[in-house]
């Protein structure tokens, strides 16, 4: 048997790859308390990763996508609300599996894009990894949804803070810098909070059976479900799993509560937006 | 299928198709879309269910069951779904297995748990070990509605208990002034008014539902998902119908048929709020008593 600092040396960074750690996952009986601890803690690396990372690019997409939706020109207009309309309106889950099997139809070498003076080469290989393809899918997953809350809170924006603005001489990109994208952003904080809240738990379903998990070097619920078909004991894996994930929930309403203040930070006490805890209710 | 089926590596391409599409595998796969409809249409009146059970237990004034209630609603929401769609299925067969278990057979001398097997006696097997197929299969499709019936139940609770706390507080007073207790007062003036504040929650949970039920793949049942993924996949020339990966295709058009169903149930819960807040003492309730006058 391992001991517990054995199996931290072994597992605790395993979820990089084979070069961090052991080769092999513990199987059957030679599973201990330590490994499930440390290697599942470990997968944690990789939700943080995407999660982190489609929140920063969703972010500016969906301001994107949200002021196209907002426009009164139907040419920005439509496109955005389409946009919106299918990544809402389908299963993660599935378009999960539909990019994958369109990245695997991409040509392996990638694509030569002859631009006259130079051959621009796109490669496309990297696509079938979950580290970028599965990524790709959540930026646009969690554009459509928060391109939606910042839509709702475009328009809920108080006509006199615009009116005021106008009064002020402001042109659009004034305007827009100093009175609707904050106010856009404090409107919608909270219920943004709850969009990063449940981003983050959807970044177990990236390695359920589309991108494969290569070396097997997967996220927290990948290791999980493995030590509950080495196991076949479900009662410590999934509960300790979501420990993992109410900690790191909470860590997020903690880190968003903070942006919350600040955002809020001109207003009397009694009108600032309240942070609610209330995971995976507005999806 | 149709008579011309009978060697299609010859036959033109309209009609390869037709073959291709009305194959034996291919009705299979027509029916896993009924499978996704009759699973939203048992899980959610038994997460309805659920939902109220728990909408009353919060409110309850015997303290333990408001706790349980409490507890109930925030530990399945704060934790993600996939964990519980997992977890439910097998923690709950393995819990029904011992109990069969330590009723059938009392003088068994081992430990259930042996290393990484769970070993119980034969007679506790569920279901028994000579069921047919398709008892299996209810076994396993019982196991998933459960699974999304009680993490659909702790939201449906939540919406539920908000909506009960949303019928004005003057109509209950009104109520008790008029002499009825307060479980008539409930049941005649809260229940038959909290829906219009309950809809737009449940509207969004009943979306979320939708979109969770692919996941039933992951617990071995042979839904949507599963074809898609059987009849896509490149199929070599040994097979009746050969043809390339098609597997972007089949998720294609499990897409559409996800995205039709979203987009109809918005049509039909804007129907419903616009039926529910008839003469209802709400803004959309107002707009309709002022277009009618």
């Amino acid at each position: 048997m391992r001991t517990c600092a054995e199996s931290f040396e072994a597992y605790a960074l395993r979820a990089l790859g084979r070069d961090w750690g052991a080769a092999l996952l513990p199987r059957g009986l030679d599973i201990t308390t330590c490994d499930q601890i440390f290697l599942i803690g470990g997968g944690l690396i990789w939700n943080i990763y995407f999660a982190g990372v489609a929140i920063l690019f969703g972010f500016f997409f969906a301001t994107g996508v949200a002021l196209a939706k907002f426009s009164e020109n139907k040419w920005l207009n439509r496109p955005a609300s389409a946009f919106v309309f299918i990544f809402r309106g389908s299963p993660l889950f599935i378009q999960f599996f539909f990019f994958y099997s369109a990245f695997v139809l991409l040509p392996r070498v990638g694509f030569d894009i002859p631009l006259g003076f130079t051959t621009l080469t796109i490669d496309t290989s990297a696509l079938t990894t979950a580290q970028v393809g599965g990524l790709f899918v959540l930026i646009l997953n969690t554009t459509a949804y928060s391109a939606e809350l910042f839509h709702g809170a475009l328009q809920s924006i108080p006509k006199g803070d615009l009116e005021a603005a106008d009064a002020y001489g402001m042109n659009g990109p004034t305007k827009f810098r100093r009175v609707v994208f904050p106010s856009m952003l404090r409107l919608a904080w909270p219920s943004y909070t709850n969009e990063a809240i449940f981003l983050t738990h959807s970044t177990t379903l990236v390695f359920l059976s589309a991108f494969p998990a290569r070396q097997q070097a997967g996220e927290a619920f990948y290791y999980a479900r493995y030590f509950v078909d080495q196991t076949f004991n479900p009662f410590f894996a999934y509960p300790l799993v979501a420990l993992y994930f109410v900690v790191l929930t909470l860590a997020i309403i903690g880190a968003f509560g903070l942006v919350n203040l600040r955002l809020n930070r001109h207003l009397p006490r009694e009108r600032r937006a309240k942070m609610r805890f209330r995971p995976q209710y507005l999806r | 299928m149709f008579s011309f089926c009978t060697d299609p590596s010859i036959l033109p391409d309209w009609q390869w198709f037709a073959c291709y599409l009305t194959s034996a595998t291919h009705l299979d796969f027509y029916r896993a879309f009924g499978v996704v409809l009759v699973l939203l249409a048992v899980t959610a009146p038994v997460a309805l269910g659920m939902g109220m059970a728990g909408a009353m237990a919060l409110r309850a004034r015997f303290l333990p069951l408001q706790w349980l209630g409490k507890g109930y609603v925030n530990i399945v929401r704060g934790v993600p779904d996939i964990v519980f769609f997992l977890f439910v299925p097998i923690a709950l067969g393995q819990g029904i297995e011992w109990v069969m278990h330590q009723i059938n057979c009392p003088d068994w001398d081992q430990p259930i748990r042996q290393g990484t097997d769970f070993i119980v006696c034969r007679e506790a097997k569920v279901p028994p070990v000579d069921s047919p197929v398709w008892m299996r299969d209810l076994y396993a499709f019982g196991m998933a509605v459960t699974a999304f019936a009680l993490v659909f139940g702790a939201f449906v609770a939540n919406t539920l208990h908000g909506a009960m706390m949303a019928v004005p507080r003057a109509q209950v007073e009104t109520a008790e002034a008029y002499g009825m207790t307060r479980r008539q007062a409930f049941r005649r003036i809260v229940l038959p008014q909290m829906w219009v504040y309950a809809l737009p929650g449940l509207s969004n949970i009943w979306q979320i539902l939708i979109k969770a039920t692919p996941l039933l793949f992951l617990l071995g049942i042979q839904d949507v998902v599963y074809w898609a993924r059987e009849l896509g996949g490149q199929k070599t020339s040994i097979f009746t119908y050969p043809h390339p990966d098609w597997r972007m295709w089949y998720f294609l058009a499990l897409l559409c048929f996800y995205l039709f169903l979203t987009w109809a149930s918005e049509r039909v819960f804007g129907w419903l709020g616009a039926r529910l807040s008839h003469g209802q003492a709400t803004a959309a309730g107002e707009r309709q008593r002022r277009a009618a006058a």
